[in-house]
């Protein structure tokens, strides 16, 4: 855990000023209301580009206050140049406290993992969205889609299964798998890999997603059920890779496939390095 | 017996055009309806307006259920709407772009209407698409090819299927037959009789192939002018057309 730092002068805590943190508060607060339900809201501009996460940011300038504790992942790991610079930038315009450890974190953005180590009541996980919009690339047209959303009609999603179960002869697509929150509204679990869709049904944390491109914000309040959509004789499967941690030994954990060398070399390693880490250091200690 | 389907005095106006001049009309159960005009005459427009598709400036469609409650069409809420669309009505386009979904596979296409009922049972699913592909003379083996690689009269007959799937009442028919050669219309008209007589289906379709409305159809609305000017069963306005327009209409069908 590093010290706070000494928040940099000329900019307003957490760098948004506070009419637009008022704003995005509101869309939240609405978002909580109606799970899974996207609430639009007007995007700022970011000191990052498209893509590496506007939206999430926009969501921890508003949720955040001195006394929290930041955690940043990109892809599960804490050190990649994503994770890294978010946490020096809110070190640097809210001066809060930041970490790499899921326990003591009391903010969590991410993107397209949720930690292995279990969430508790309190924490809030805020996720970079690309494409809110479950239903992208079945309709091209947004206003039908809403219209969809409205009327409760999702069986454009429940084809797409069908034709992925077809093509493939299982259920799951190994990210973003569609998930009907609440019983009511389908939604995009942002791109993570469907090994984390069940870490967000009944989940004790708050899940905040911010799309800053597609100027949307959506929740999942604590303890909401989500359903990952699937076929009565194709159940949903969360996947993961068949193997140990190089590292860690972990058969539980979500893994990456790194590529070592160009004569087929490769090692499996856990995606969440702060859970490998805590493993290893344990199990050093023992030793 | 009362009708499946009551549509009376029905106004829709495109501007200074009078597309619909107070329309009315009964469908009864089992009863296969053709609607016959030149272009431009009003015949897409009415099965629209009858079909909920469009909303007439005046005049009101009550259709009747199985259990016989009525349903007054354009003052249903979209969803009521949306859900007789998918449960008791099918709508079979002109082209079947406007009724497929061409980046789906034949088999999703026809799954789509089950999926949407609410069926969530892949391999029942995929038994129905199965049946419904062989019932309308495609080969099920290729159920996961998309439908851009079928031919005209195959998408067309794949949007039969796909709208009889869920065992609908009422089928709505845009030219079935447009822009398909004769042969393939003549298998297709075939087919779909078929279909008709052992469904017992209530079936309005527009065309303006005199001779597909003969083969098909039990009764003929004869329109012009957004309006209504004969109406009769088939034989009889074919035979003993009673009305000028009707005459020519007839009169101009080519004899092979």
């Amino acid at each position: 855990m590093t010290d706070p730092m000494p928040q940099e002068g000329g900019y307003n805590f957490a760098y948004l000023d506070e009419a637009t943190k008022r704003m995005i508060r509101r869309a939240i607060l609405k978002a909580i209301a109606v799970p899974g339900h996207q609430v639009p809201f007007g995007a700022r501009e970011m000191p990052l580009p498209y893509g590496w996460g506007t939206g999430g940011i926009q969501l921890t300038a508003s949720v955040i206050g001195p006394s929290d504790v930041l955690k940043v992942i990109d892809q599960g790991a804490d050190d990649t140049t994503n994770a890294v610079s978010i946490r020096r930038f809110f070190a640097r315009v809210a001066g809060v406290r930041t970490t790499t450890r899921t326990a003591e974190a009391s903010v969590i953005q991410t993107r397209h993992r949720i930690p292995e180590h279990p969430l508790r009541e309190g924490q809030v996980m805020v996720f970079q969205v690309p494409m809110p919009e479950p239903l992208f690339r079945l309709e091209p047209r947004l206003v039908e889609t809403r219209r969809l959303h409205a009327l409760g009609d999702y069986s454009l999603a429940q084809v797409r299964l069908y034709e992925e179960v077809a093509k493939h002869g299982e259920c799951g697509s190994a990210y973003n798998h569609p998930v009907l929150v609440n019983q009511r509204h389908l939604m995009s679990p942002s791109p993570i890999p469907g090994f984390d869709n069940p870490k967000l049904h009944m989940s004790p944390a708050l899940m905040l997603f911010g799309a800053g491109r597609e100027k949307k914000i959506y929740a999942v309040p604590p303890h909401t059920s989500v359903v990952s959509l699937d076929f009565e004789d194709h159940p949903f499967t969360p996947r993961r890779a068949p193997h140990a941690c190089a590292f860690c030994g972990s058969t539980e954990s979500y893994l990456d496939e790194i590529v070592t060398d160009d004569r087929g070399g490769r090692m499996f390693v856990c995606s969440d390095t702060d859970h490998c880490a805590t493993r290893q250091e344990a199990r050093e200690a023992a030793e | 017996m009362s009708a499946i389907l009551e549509a009376c005095g029905l106004d829709l106006r495109f501007g200074a055009v009078r597309a619909l001049d107070g329309v009315s009309l009964d469908l009864w159960p089992g009863e296969v309806v053709a609607i016959v005009g030149e272009s431009g005459s009003g015949k897409s427009t009415l099965l629209r307006a009858l079909a909920g598709l469009a909303t007439p400036d005046a005049g009101r469609v009550l259709y009747r259920d199985a259990e016989g409650a009525a349903h007054e069409v354009h003052a249903a809420s979209e969803a009521q709407r949306r859900r007789l669309a998918r449960t008791d009505w099918g709508f079979v386009h002109q082209n079947p772009r406007d009724g497929l979904r061409m980046g789906v596979s034949a088999g999703g296409n026809i799954g789509e209407r089950l999926m949407a009922a609410g069926a969530r049972h892949y391999g029942g699913i995929r038994a129905a698409a199965a049946e419904w592909m062989a019932r309308v003379e495609l080969d099920p083996a290729r159920m996961d090819e998309l439908p851009r690689n079928f031919s005209g009269g195959m998408q067309q007959r794949l949007q039969i299927a796909r709208c009889l799937v869920t065992g609908p009442r009422l089928v709505f028919m845009d030219e079935p037959t447009g822009g398909l050669d004769v042969s393939v219309q003549a298998r297709l008209l075939d087919l779909i009789r078929g279909l008709v007589e052992e469904l017992g289906l209530a079936v309005l379709f527009v065309t303006h192939d005199i001779a597909a409305a003969r083969l098909l159809a039990h009764r003929i609305i004869v329109m012009r002018h957004g309006a209504i000017v004969e109406e009769g069963p088939a034989d009889r306005v074919l035979d003993d057309p009673q009305h000028p327009y009707t005459q020519l209409l007839v009169a101009s069908v080519l004899a092979a």
